[in-house]
């Protein structure tokens, strides 16, 4: 509910001034007494709650009427397979996160792969279930998070894998590891634009070849790019293609 | 006579481009072949037709709006989809729902699984030129579309779960409705099973194509019937315990040769489960509260997670970054099952005939909403 109050505020001002500037008068009455009702009227709620004292004293809430309880960040370095990480391969694990029961490593860049390959070959990983990454544009150390995450059928223990690239480096391809990784790595390539190091056939893969940009980089705009002048410089003229430049930095005139 | 002259049919390789345009690929996938005469030499699936930028639109919305543009991902099973966005939006924010949420939603997703097994046995079959079966399917997919639209209004679109809950109460009559039909529906099971299970030029177009072996299946990283096919006992529903799929009772069917008549019987043994789970829904469904106490506007914790349904078509994941305070998602990523298995299609068609292809992108069970989302 705390969240919900800052919200009402700023919006009832402008409306009360787009379309009535002369009534504030009789604004001020119609408008306190409502607030004043709903706090009193919780006040009263509140009191009698407490006079009755059941609510309070039935013990603990069932978790559904209770707040969320949002999870927490832990250190996850004593984990056995981050230890086991950190000895075999030195210097790879830079971080260890845990939060809602899932388990981040930052690896270094320069790592990742015999990081991946130890992984699966001693700790049996066998299963990359998911590939992709994170666009921080503001980021000094790197502005992209490249995240894999991974499964190991025995346990049934689920690890993340984070490493942090900057526009301009390759990351080494997993494909040598995981098969799986394969097309992965091309939409990441695809939406993101970053390079993997010794994929066999790193195209682009949900747009088309000789799309302009990389749609899901933060500074890339939701309405598009103009893609056809971009291709065909001839035929369309620069604003003038099948995308038009509404909203983006050259037009928005819409 | 003279062997060295090449004749008109000593072609070497050929190729072609199957689809988009092709109502066996079951959307606009393309597959660029490489054939010798009728064999396939290789294969190249080509995607990216229905690409609509959701991850990219999921950024600039509300958590909760960004609930509808997930039905239209996988767009036979809606629910499931809602279902994967909800339980790790839960899972970010720490809401715990109540129990009849978690049962209304698994008895949703249940019939989902139905709705969507059904539309892919039609659509197999049809393709591999066995016509009735889709009359047949398509007459109880009505029934359940019918449900859902009791339930919420749509029939394919469904947008019928909330982060927190489930938005509607059931309505009069719908828990009697939906028992009658699923203690019906096993006998359609058998009707399905009586033109197909045993019949020889099924077994002939299916026993032994498209094989994959357990071990290929996991490095290909295939999830859902195609996995377990092949013989992994694996199933998300089992392996991570998502609303209360924990208190319920039901087996996970396996094949044991990966081709496409044992995924095939997997898929058409997970529906008398299915059946089983809604039957045991409507008998334990408990009464109470359908949301949990959440603030109205949703405002997450910096941090990433991840968690996945077990979607008609295999894991359905969601993979959502948040920043501190925010209210939209800062990333969110969607592993969809059938963009990973339709990766395997070449590795399940090479060396077979083009009929064979048809058939295996039916066992697949691909949807190219989910793929190019």
């Amino acid at each position: 509910m705390s969240d919900d109050t800052p919200n009402t505020p700023p919006e009832v001002p402008p409306k009360s001034e787009g379309e009535q500037p002369q009534a504030t008068r009789d604004e001020t009455p119609a408008d306190k007494p409502k607030p004043s009702d709903k706090d009193q009227a919780a006040k009263i709620a509140a009191a009698k709650a407490k006079d009755k004292g059941e609510p309070a004293d039935q013990g603990p809430k069932e978790p559904w009427e209770d707040k969320p309880r949002p999870p927490a960040h832990e250190d996850g370095a004593q984990d056995p397979d981050a230890r086991a990480l950190a000895e075999a391969v030195a210097g790879s694990v830079l971080a260890a996160d845990r939060f809602a029961g899932e388990l981040t490593l930052t690896v270094a860049r320069n790592k990742l792969i015999e990081a991946c390959r130890f992984l699966k070959n001693q700790q049996q990983f066998a299963f990359l279930v998911d590939l992709t990454a994170v666009d921080w544009p503001e980021r000094a150390e790197g502005r992209f998070d490249v995240v894999y995450w991974m499964h190991r059928f025995s346990d049934s223990k689920r690890l993340r894998l984070r490493t942090v690239v900057s526009e301009d480096q390759p990351v080494g391809s997993v494909t040598g590891v995981w098969k799986t990784a394969n097309w992965m790595e091309r939409e990441v390539f695809d939406m993101f634009g970053i390079y993997f190091d010794g994929h066999p056939n790193l195209e682009r893969i949900l747009t088309w070849e000789g799309f302009n940009g990389h749609p899901l980089r933060k500074d890339f705009p939701v309405v598009g790019i103009d893609t056809g002048a971009a291709i065909y410089p001839d035929v369309y003229p620069p604003g003038g293609g099948p995308v038009t430049a509404a909203g983006t930095e050259e037009g928005g005139d819409q | 006579m003279n062997d060295s002259t090449p004749s008109l049919f000593d072609v070497e390789e050929m190729e072609l481009s199957f689809g988009p345009q092709h109502p066996a690929t079951h959307g606009v996938l393309r597959v660029m072949l490489k054939l010798d005469g009728e064999k396939i030499l290789d294969a190249k699936p080509i995607i990216g037709y229905l690409h609509r930028g959701t991850e990219k639109l999921f950024e600039t919305m509300p958590f909760p709006q960004c609930l509808p543009h997930t039905d239209r991902m996988d767009y036979v099973a809606a629910a499931t989809n809602n279902q994967g966005f909800v339980v790790t939006m839960e899972k970010l924010l720490g809401i715990t729902i109540p129990p009849r949420a978690a049962y209304i939603r698994m008895l949703l997703a249940e019939l989902q699984r139905l709705a969507s097994h059904l539309v892919w046995l039609a659509t197999h079959a049809i393709d591999i030129g066995a016509m009735t079966p889709f009359f047949y399917t398509f007459r109880e997919r009505d029934a359940i579309l019918d449900l859902f639209e009791e339930y919420c209004g749509a029939r394919l679109t469904l947008n019928c779960m909330r982060i927190g809950g489930v938005p509607h109460e059931l309505p009069d009559g719908w828990t009697d409705r939906c028992a009658a039909f699923a203690n019906d529906f096993p006998r359609h099971i058998e009707e399905y099973e009586d033109l197909l299970t045993n019949n020889r030029i099924w077994k002939r177009r299916t026993v032994d194509v498209g094989v994959i072996s357990a071990e290929d299946a996991i490095e290909w990283g295939l999830t859902g019937p195609p996995l377990r096919g092949s013989g992994v006992k694996w199933d998300i529903r089992k392996v991570f315990p998502y609303d209360r799929y924990d208190e319920i009772d039901f087996e996970i069917p396996i094949g044991s040769n990966g081709d496409t008549y044992d995924r095939y019987l997997v898929r058409i043994e997970e529906m008398r489960q299915s059946v089983r789970i809604i039957q045991q829904c409507l008998i334990r469904l408990p009464g109470g509260p359908i949301m949990a106490k959440a603030p109205k506007v949703l405002r997450a914790g910096q941090g990433m997670v991840y968690a996945s349904v077990e979607a008609p078509k295999g894991e359905l994941g969601y993979f959502i970054v948040a920043t501190d305070k925010g209210t939209n998602p800062y990333r969110c990523h969607v592993r969809p099952p059938s963009f990973i298995n339709v990766q395997a299609l070449p590795e399940l068609v090479r060396g077979r005939l083009v009929a064979d292809l048809v058939a295996v992108i039916g066992t697949l069970d691909i949807v190219l909403g989910e793929i190019d989302r």
